[in-house]
């Protein structure tokens, strides 16, 4: 007797993560016909696709980083798009303003895509929401049980009392940090009665994007040839990871170079960067928070991509899933 | 341990050295004085025993952490430092221990003789008292070398910035077989005499590998040449009728080269001589390999005393007749030492290391060239009025080496590093094809390229792994890369059959495929050289 296997719902193709029955791809890595993009970050919004769909929030930030002339289309939260009896939708990821876990329903069967995401409510960011599925396909980018955030409060106090440290020493605090996203949250949230906050052009330009599109984002100032030296050694300057490896680091004699990043929780990562202070501080989710997270799906079948995904998925066949790991080539967090 | 990890956390905040002796002279100036001598102690590497075995480490942090042991392993490849890995894994308890870091390591010492539950209640109960970084340096005095950014060059500066004495006294006294738990700040580095010890050795001074034309150096007159001989760099010591043999790494190694012990009684006491702990048979100087079999043994037998026998190959005298030399000029300790070796009979292990006679730098080229036949590393060129200085200084004395030999070979194995290049594929096992045609592993290297290379390769392998061991990963041979070394010698350990003498990466060779490496035959050639 022959028993025909079903064909997932959601495929790994070699272009992405492929739903056939929708003909439509989420966050592929090569140039297709319809694509649903989890957030902007660059690992996950390509170019090249003839039709985007993202939340509203990321439709501006899509624009800015591949180009006016992109088809773009923005939904809500949980506003839900059939495409040939495919109900796809959209849920909060947390992981940056308008990111989003993307929900694919089809004869019953649900499967949900995390892109990237963090439990932390950011303040900036819509917090991220468990949604019931039976497949989940799950970043894991800090899935290792060494990976654990202190809250947010926590972080910015620390990179406060370094800022102010700084400012007593008469030295430029340079923080790097990623253009979207961590850059805002860390704007949003320090204490902005120690200094002005200084901005690499990479940054100030998200930013824009950002106000335009009605997101409040805290005053900052973009760093230009004109922009006041005096300022330098009061300030608290946002760069990216380009910025600090770059001459542009030279103006600002004597800095004091911080990095936010989940994987300053290492000693050997931060000793590599030379930096002078590492802040744990990620926009994913740790190790807590994934195993939380897969739990409160109630799904069965757990796909982990990107991160240590083969001892990720093997921990998790031993808590009674049903686990296998998944190659793409989304990147999770960077540090340069 | 509160002050001390707040020690350790300006010290690792930042890169440079000024700031760090500032953070180390701050802490002398306020710690106590045992915390002071322990201090002293770890950064110079004068650990206490270890008392716990690192396999019941890993055992009971991940039962502490509620996961599986095979999940701890897998991090701790992943953070590279055990240490770490442990002070990661184990969640902070509610209440925070003010004990001092004289006292932890009291305790530390005191678990010699407990059972093991004891010792597990203890180390649990410790990791539960403690933040993240104290537990890290809790864990790094259990488990082994305190490596942790700071040389002993920076505690000689800092104590010299907060006791105001000069560095080089300071240097002196920190040498040698001083025991943390019964010295004293007072007796170790503030009182007039310091440690009346009759083993205390002197800081060696190191040399720099020439980089010029030795053309530029001047004067051939000026210049004393000697053979680089291919052993260990030793320190003998005969004072008072008794003899202490140091090795570089300030480890007293007397009781492994048994056959020192002659020296006593042909030399003139209160001396203090420099020189290459070198095997050495039949009035030559074996392969360094046949040294390497002494090195490890703590006990010599008959038969290995008889198969690499060693000898000292005397270049320095650095004290005589009780009195420090140092200071006098090269020329002089040298015109001193001859005098001392002129009447030692054949059969003692000792030999003067010859001067090189040489009237122009062209000819002394000629002579470094054939090095490798006398089984030397090269030269050394040591200016005639210099000074013997402490540790590695540029100027007077140049190690002038052989130019290494080459192979291209392909990538194997490729595993994880620790520290600074943890979570970085860094540690590489290197192949060439056999007769038949078969990759046969022959060399591991993991020095030479840049964080940048290193990076690129990580994710190469990432992308390329065949098979993963625990932390080694088996990869598709496709990567070559020009492997330099010192030597070659024949070996009966290794499956090809050869061994190499300090392999590293020259360069990674893009543009060559694995049909272009070298074979097994090559490198078997050069060992008949």
């Amino acid at each position: 007797m022959i028993t025909k296997m079903r064909r997932k719902l959601i495929q790994f193709k070699e272009r992405g993560l492929y739903i056939a029955p929708a003909d439509t791809y989420i966050d592929p890595w090569r140039p297709v016909d319809r694509a649903v993009i989890t957030h902007g970050h660059s690992d996950h919004a390509r170019r090249g696709h003839k039709a985007y769909l993202c939340h509203h929030d990321s439709v501006n930030i899509l624009k800015y980083r591949l180009g006016d002339d992109i088809k773009v289309e923005g939904v809500a939260y949980e506003q839900v798009i059939d495409i040939n009896g495919v109900k796809i939708s959209l849920h909060p990821a947390g992981h940056i303003i308008g990111s989003a876990q993307i929900r694919v329903e089809y004869k019953g069967e649900i499967w949900v895509v995390t892109g990237d995401y963090k439990i932390e409510d950011d303040g900036l960011a819509t917090a991220y929401e468990p949604v019931k599925c039976q497949h989940f396909i799950t970043e894991c980018t800090f899935g290792l049980p060494v990976f654990k955030w202190k809250t947010q409060d926590i972080i910015i106090n620390e990179i406060n009392e370094w800022w102010s440290e700084n400012v007593s020493l008469g030295r430029p605090s340079v923080l790097s940090s990623y253009a979207l996203g961590k850059a805002q949250r860390v704007i949003n949230s320090v204490n902005h009665d120690i200094g002005p906050i200084l901005t690499h052009g990479a940054v100030e330009n998200t930013n824009e994007v950002l106000r335009n599109s009605g997101i409040a984002i805290k005053d900052t100032i973009r760093v230009t040839l004109e922009t006041d030296k005096s300022l330098f050694n009061k300030a608290l300057i946002i760069a990216t990871g380009s910025g600090i490896n770059s001459s542009w680091l030279n103006k600002f004699k004597n800095a004091s170079i911080g990095i936010a990043s989940g994987w300053m929780m290492m000693r050997g990562a931060r000793r590599r960067r030379a930096a002078d202070r590492g802040f744990v501080f990620s926009d994913h989710a740790d190790w807590t928070g994934l195993n939380d997270a897969i739990k409160s799906t109630g799904a069965e079948y757990i796909y982990p991509t990107h991160g240590y995904t083969n001892v990720f998925s093997q921990w998790l066949n031993e808590q009674g899933y049903i686990a296998s790991p998944v190659e793409t080539e989304y990147e999770g967090e960077v540090v340069e | 341990m509160k002050s001390f990890a707040a020690l350790f956390q300006e010290l690792d905040r930042t890169t440079k050295t000024t700031a760090k002796v500032k953070s180390l002279a701050k802490y002398f100036d306020k710690a106590s004085d045992t915390d002071k001598i322990w201090t002293i102690a770890l950064f110079t590497h004068r650990r206490p025993k270890r008392n716990v075995k690192t396999s019941l480490l890993r055992e009971w942090a991940a039962e502490q952490a509620g996961i599986p042991l095979w999940l701890f392993e897998e991090s701790y490849h992943i953070v590279g430092d055990l240490a770490e890995a442990i002070s990661l894994i184990i969640e902070d308890g509610s209440e925070e221990s003010e004990k001092s870091l004289t006292s932890y390591i009291h305790e530390l010492i005191n678990l010699k003789d407990q059972d093991e539950a004891a010792k597990k209640e203890y180390v649990l109960q410790a990791w539960q008292s403690m933040n993240q970084a104290e537990r890290f340096l809790f864990n790094k005095l259990l488990t082994g070398g305190f490596r942790i950014g700071v040389s002993s060059k920076l505690i000689v500066k800092a104590l010299s910035k907060s006791t105001g004495q000069e560095e080089n006294v300071i240097s002196h006294r920190l040498m040698g077989n001083w025991d943390p738990a019964t010295t004293t700040f007072e007796e170790l580095i503030l009182s007039e005499s310091g440690l009346d010890e009759i083993s205390k050795p002197y800081p060696f001074y190191l040399a720099y590998a020439i980089e010029d034309d030795p053309a530029t150096l001047g004067n051939t007159s000026d210049w004393q040449a000697e053979h680089k001989w291919d052993g260990i760099r030793g320190q003998v010591i005969l004072r008072q009728g008794e003899i202490f043999v140091w090795s570089r790494g300030e480890e007293l190694v007397t009781d492994k080269y048994p056959e020192y012990e002659k020296l006593k009684d042909y030399l003139t006491d209160n001396i203090v001589i420099d020189g290459e702990i070198l095997a050495y048979k039949a009035g030559k100087p074996l392969p360094f390999n046949v040294l390497q079999k002494r090195i490890g043994r703590k006990k010599v037998g008959k038969k290995l005393l008889n198969d690499c026998p060693v000898i000292l190959m005397a270049y320095d005298l650095l004290e005589y007749d009780g009195q420090d030399i140092r200071t006098k000029a090269t020329s002089e300790r040298r015109a001193v030492l001859e005098s001392i070796l002129k009447d030692v009979p054949q059969e003692i292990p000792i030999r003067l290391s010859p001067v090189i006679a040489f009237s122009n730098w062209e000819e002394l080229k000629h002579i470094r060239a054939q090095s490798r036949e006398l089984d030397c590393e090269g030269l050394m060129l040591k200016r005639k009025s210099s000074e013997y200085k402490i540790g590695r200084k540029k100027g007077d004395w140049w190690k002038w080496k052989v130019d290494p030999m080459n192979v291209d070979a392909v990538m194997l194995y490729a595993q994880r590093g620790h520290g600074r290049r943890a979570n970085l594929f860094t540690d590489f096992t290197f192949a060439v094809h056999n007769e038949e045609g078969d990759l046969v592993p022959f060399a591991k290297a993991y020095s030479g390229l840049t964080d940048k290379e290193f990076k690129e390769i990580t994710a190469w392998v990432k992308k390329n792994t065949r098979e993963r061991f625990g932390p080694v990963c088996s990869v598709n041979p496709e990567l070559v890369f020009e492997l330099a070394f010192e030597g070659i010698a024949e070996s009966t350990r290794h499956k090809s059959g050869i061994a190499l003498r300090f392999p590293r990466i020259l360069r990674w060779r893009k543009d060559k495929n694995i049909n272009e490496i070298n074979t097994l035959t090559d490198l078997k050639k050069l060992l008949t050289k």
